[in-house]
């Protein structure tokens, strides 16, 4: 399990082929989050930051069958287009890597401690919290236990 | 007790304020008391740490209820909801 959470830009691919040396792993499935038209800065919590990240990973072990997973988060300032995370999750079977993978990001939207501040034109502003987030979030948690294997 | 309270973001941007050594009174012993507790001190600690906004607290870098404990040396911090990804 690898979690970083760091300045610098990340390669996909790089990461990919590193999580995929296991040969019991038949799927990687991976998300990649970017900077969507207005330049930002990520603020984060440092150390809670990784130890959050690291119990969702955990988490996400404890309900399908991953292998493997790498989850990269950026923070400082970011250019749209930027990458600023990835999620990869690597398992026997597609079905699983997909699932663990989505359930890392909907948790890492509502527990990971980052706050982005968006910088428009007409000046900068904190992002505000979407409930739409939550509802990802708490889906997961109703749905425990039907999707465990 | 001593503790170590810390602010993020919005929260700390309004408060002008990022880490604090505070002595809590006796007799506050959760981290909605110690919300409260701020809160009195007025003016910018009244608007931003009011009931009526949504204000996360972690107690030793865990997110918490209001009615989490606190005991002395932690470190608590509170924050706005998390916006990351």
């Amino acid at each position: 399990m690898k979690i970083l959470v760091q300045r610098e830009d990340f390669d996909v691919s790089l990461e990919i082929k590193a999580l995929s040396k296991n040969p019991g792993i038949g799927a990687v499935a991976s998300f990649v989050g970017l900077v969507r038209e207005v330049a930002m800065t990520l603020e984060h919590y440092p150390g809670m930051t990784e130890n959050s990240i690291r119990k969702i990973a955990e988490e996400a072990r404890s309900r399908w069958q991953v292998i493997d997973c790498t989850v990269i988060h950026r923070y400082g300032d970011l250019r749209p287009n930027d990458q600023i995370v990835l999620v990869a999750v690597a398992s026997a079977h597609r079905g699983e890597a997909f699932a663990a993978c989505e359930f890392i990001m909907d948790y890492l939207k509502t527990r990971a401690p980052f706050w982005k501040k968006e910088h428009a034109a007409e000046g900068s502003r904190w992002v505000e919290a979407k409930s739409s987030d939550d509802d990802a979030a708490e889906r997961w948690r109703l749905r425990q236990g039907a999707t465990k294997p | 007790m001593k503790v170590t309270v810390r602010f993020f973001a919005s929260v700390k941007e309004q408060l002008g304020r990022e880490l604090e050594e505070i002595e809590v009174p006796a007799g506050i012993s959760t981290v909605g008391g110690l919300r409260a507790h701020l809160r009195a001190r007025g003016g910018r600690w009244a608007e931003v740490l009011a009931e009526t906004r949504r204000v996360t607290a972690a107690v030793n870098q865990d997110m918490v209820k209001p009615g989490a404990a606190i005991k002395p040396g932690d470190e608590v911090a509170f924050f706005p909801p998390v916006t990351g990804g």
